[in-house]
């Protein structure tokens, strides 16, 4: 071994160099933009119908090809649209003189191709300009991870209230262990309507059961359906546009609010891209989503994040792809929420691509759990980051759907949560929870501060709720009964929610007083300065009144 | 004090894969260390095309297309395919069971090749390995995507977990159910790997026959 130059080695030691780097490799698709195989933009139309896509004719189509000409392009306008030069559309995205609206209508006649040729006229501040102007909803949001690695229900429901007391509108689960699924919706459900009533919970799942707690009213949305780029890639999963398109349907259908997943570097990792570039695929994705009348898109690389994160460029093309979803008119659920990198500063620089614009959901979500307990492998930020990320919010004057908590407030809460799933779980006939758990998940930093539950016993009693049809209803009954009317409520309301069906409209979320706030009656009417969301006003002075201030009188 | 001995573990570190003819990986490919073996000293040999088995004590254990004699030989980790490969045989061996080494032509998804191998294999139990080093032990009753147990994060597997591999492969063949390989879940194995891992993969799938049947292998260690 040479001599090392000592400077060489403390750089070698830095925490940004145990991140895995590689080149570029476009013949097989390791390439975030601009793949010297990803096709030129083209359109042809005929009677209404495209003959002509990126250069195929539509004998050649594969079947992504085929849904995105078919259900994804304005076949109107699509020869008009895809007239206009790439970097004139760019600039219309960024000038603030040109409404949302009109973007939207170019955005509809466009090919993949010529989307992606589009976005690489941006640099990283246009595309945060873009985002600013083209999320659908007006006032942003953020979604939390809420899990645990022991599946522990008392922690969950404590830990969920606290999330959505911070202020997260969507709240998401997940399992470490396969049927707990039901139980873990349960946890999550109650908890976070006691945080702050109105928030949206989920549990992702294998699709067909988390269908099965969404149609029961244990959940009141889903994310997990996932879309790729490549017609292999789709195989490989047994699936395909369609039958992506019919689940979604199912969802509708019972007034459930849904979104799809996709995300830049899934294709490449399946070693099936093709040699196109990651963000082409990706549009790909998006446009699938619009095709099939899917209200929204989880997207922003999220569990391949290492692999965008690996080549040049790669992180402003999973800003592109959180671009793009807006620009298609679609909610996004933008990504930030994976383990990225070893690098403080390289996981606060790709957040900041969402976080200053504002996105519907800035992280999807944000791990309002210790990482170590994040069994969707860690988030890019996680409980133990909650005063980085509100002093962030502070310093930049910058809403990121957080504010400041008092530990007195979480304690009192997180109990009560604690005690409300306590009474669900005796009303239920589920197995108990000791009042040594409740102290312990009120006090709890993570699951190993708990005390070790029957595993055996819950997964059982678990899988019994889903033989017994438990409900949503079944929860409200059990709360009301055990003295707590105003948690019944709000669980009750969120059962409503699909009978009137309102939150099926693009980007909404429920306020606590459980109205709905979507693209509709929220849109985002920012045209520069003095338009579309300012955090002013009580909001601003919540935010800014952090816990460790120091005021005048302190001194 | 602790800064000077970590220097010195990471220059000893350094060494050694310089002489395993592995100098120009960082030294993040530390985990290797601790495997001594050279990948020069295995040799693979292509026998005929693999036939069910029918022997009950057969594990077979199903090779991706490139592990062991293709590219660079070693796992993402920089393990040696030949100290992997002994150690899951040694697992087998260790329950009174007979490993039966065959290679998987038509897919690089260890999931498929898994599901392939246990077809092949005379227990109806094999295990799977990818040149990265994510390993699957499968069954034949089962649906492709599900597992007796999977391995997926290669990037903190070591010889003891093949070793366990191989034994509770041998187990689940013999009819026993037990306790599942201890595994270690590193949340930040995805910034350090995921993007070495997709090359790893991309370059395993360019060996793909998809027109190739499954090949029984005699497999020498010199």
């Amino acid at each position: 071994m040479a001599k090392r130059q000592k400077r060489f080695e403390v750089l070698d030691a830095r925490e940004v160099n145990k991140d895995g780097f590689v080149t570029e490799w476009p013949e097989v698709g390791l390439i975030a933009m601009g793949s010297p195989n990803d096709p030129q933009p083209s359109v042809k139309v005929a009677n209404g119908m495209i003959v002509e896509m990126d250069g195929k004719k539509r004998e050649e189509f594969d079947f992504n090809e085929l849904f995105i000409a078919n259900y994804a392009i304005n076949t109107a306008v699509a020869e008009q649209m895809m007239a206009i030069p790439c970097v004139e559309i760019a600039r219309k995205i960024v000038d603030i003189n040109v409404p949302r609206a009109e973007v939207a209508k170019i955005f509809s006649g466009l090919t993949p191709a010529k989307i992606a040729a589009v976005m690489d006229e941006l640099n990283v501040v246009e595309m945060m300009m873009g985002i600013q102007k083209m999320r659908a909803r007006r006032t942003p949001g953020n979604q939390a991870h809420v899990t645990n690695m022991q599946d522990n229900p008392v922690l969950m429901a404590a830990d969920a209230a606290e999330a959505t007391y911070y202020g997260f509108d969507e709240i998401e689960t997940t399992v470490a262990v396969f049927n707990y699924g039901p139980m873990n919706a349960l946890a999550l459900l109650v908890g976070g309507q006691i945080g702050r009533p109105g928030a949206l919970s989920q549990d992702a799942l294998e699709e067909s059961i988390e269908l099965q707690l969404g149609l029961r009213g244990l959940t009141a949305y889903a994310e997990t359906v996932s879309v790729y780029g490549t017609e292999k890639v789709f195989i490989d999963g047994d699936d395909t546009p369609w039958s992506k398109g019919f689940l979604a349907s199912a969802y509708a259908s019972r007034g459930l609010k849904m979104r799809f997943t996709s995300g830049t570097g899934s294709e490449v990792q399946m070693a099936y891209a093709e040699g196109k570039s990651m963000l082409y695929l990706e549009i790909k994705c998006v446009m699938i989503t619009k095709g099939a009348g899917v209200q929204g898109l989880q997207n922003g690389s999220i569990s391949c994040i290492g692999v965008p994160g690996g080549v040049p460029g790669g992180i402003r093309a999973v800003l592109a792809e959180n671009l793009v979803t807006t620009c298609l008119d679609l909610e996004v659920a933008s990504g930030n929420d994976q383990t990225f990198s070893h690098s403080p500063f390289r996981r606060t620089a790709r957040l900041m691509g969402q976080f200053l614009p504002g996105t519907d959901f800035i992280f999807s979500g944000y791990s309002a759990v210790p990482n170590y307990d994040n069994v969707f492998a860690g988030s890019n930020f996680d409980s133990d980051d909650y005063d980085d990320f509100l002093i962030l919010q502070r310093d930049l004057k910058v809403d990121g759907g957080l504010r400041p908590v008092r530990e007195a407030e979480i304690i009192e809460l997180r109990h009560k949560a604690a005690k409300a799933i306590q009474a669900v779980f005796a009303e239920l006939g589920l197995p108990a929870i000791t009042d040594e758990e409740v102290e312990a998940a009120t006090y709890a930093h993570g699951s190993n501060d708990m005390p070790a539950r029957d595993k055996v016993q819950d997964t059982k009693a678990a899988q019994e709720m889903l033989k017994r049809g438990v409900t949503g209803v079944d929860v409200v009954k059990a709360l009301a009964k055990r003295g707590f009317p105003e948690v019944a409520e709000a669980v009750l309301n969120i059962q409503k929610q699909r009978v009137s069906g309102d939150y099926l409209h693009t980007s909404a979320i429920l306020d606590k007083d459980f109205n709905v706030v979507a693209a509709i009656n929220d849109l985002n009417d920012y045209q520069g300065p003095g338009t579309g969301y300012r955090l002013q006003g009580e909001r601003w002075e919540q935010l800014a009144n952090i816990r460790h201030a120091m005021s005048p009188e302190d001194i | 004090m602790a800064q000077l001995s970590e220097a010195v573990v990471r220059e000893v570190v350094k060494e050694i894969l310089a002489q395993m003819g592995n100098g120009s990986a960082p030294a993040s490919a530390a985990p290797a260390v601790s495997n001594g073996d050279s990948v020069a000293d295995l040799t693979i040999r292509e026998v005929g095309v693999a036939k069910p088995g029918t022997a009950s004590d057969e594990v077979v254990i199903a090779l991706a297309p490139a592990f062991g004699d293709k590219l660079k030989k070693r796992t993402i980790t920089g393990i040696p395919h030949t100290a992997v490969l002994r150690e899951l045989m040694a697992g087998i061996e260790e329950e009174g069971m007979k490993p039966r080494i065959i290679r998987v032509w038509h897919t690089s998804d260890v999931a498929f090749v898994g599901k392939r191998g246990a077809e092949l294999s005379g227990s109806g139990i094999s295990i799977a390995i990818q040149s990265r080093g994510t390993t699957v032990i499968h069954q034949r009753d089962l649906f492709p995507l599900q597992n007796i147990e999977l391995f997926p994060q290669a990037p903190v597997l070591t010889l003891e977990t093949y070793r366990n591999i191989g034994r509770n492969a041998a187990r689940y063949a013999k009819g026993d159910s037990p306790a599942p390989v201890p595994q270690i879940s590193d949340q930040m194995a995805r910034p350090k790997y995921q993007a070495i891992a997709a090359v790893y993969h991309i370059r395993e799938t360019e060996f793909v026959d998809s027109s190739k049947k499954p090949m029984d292998l005699e497999v020498r260690f010199n």
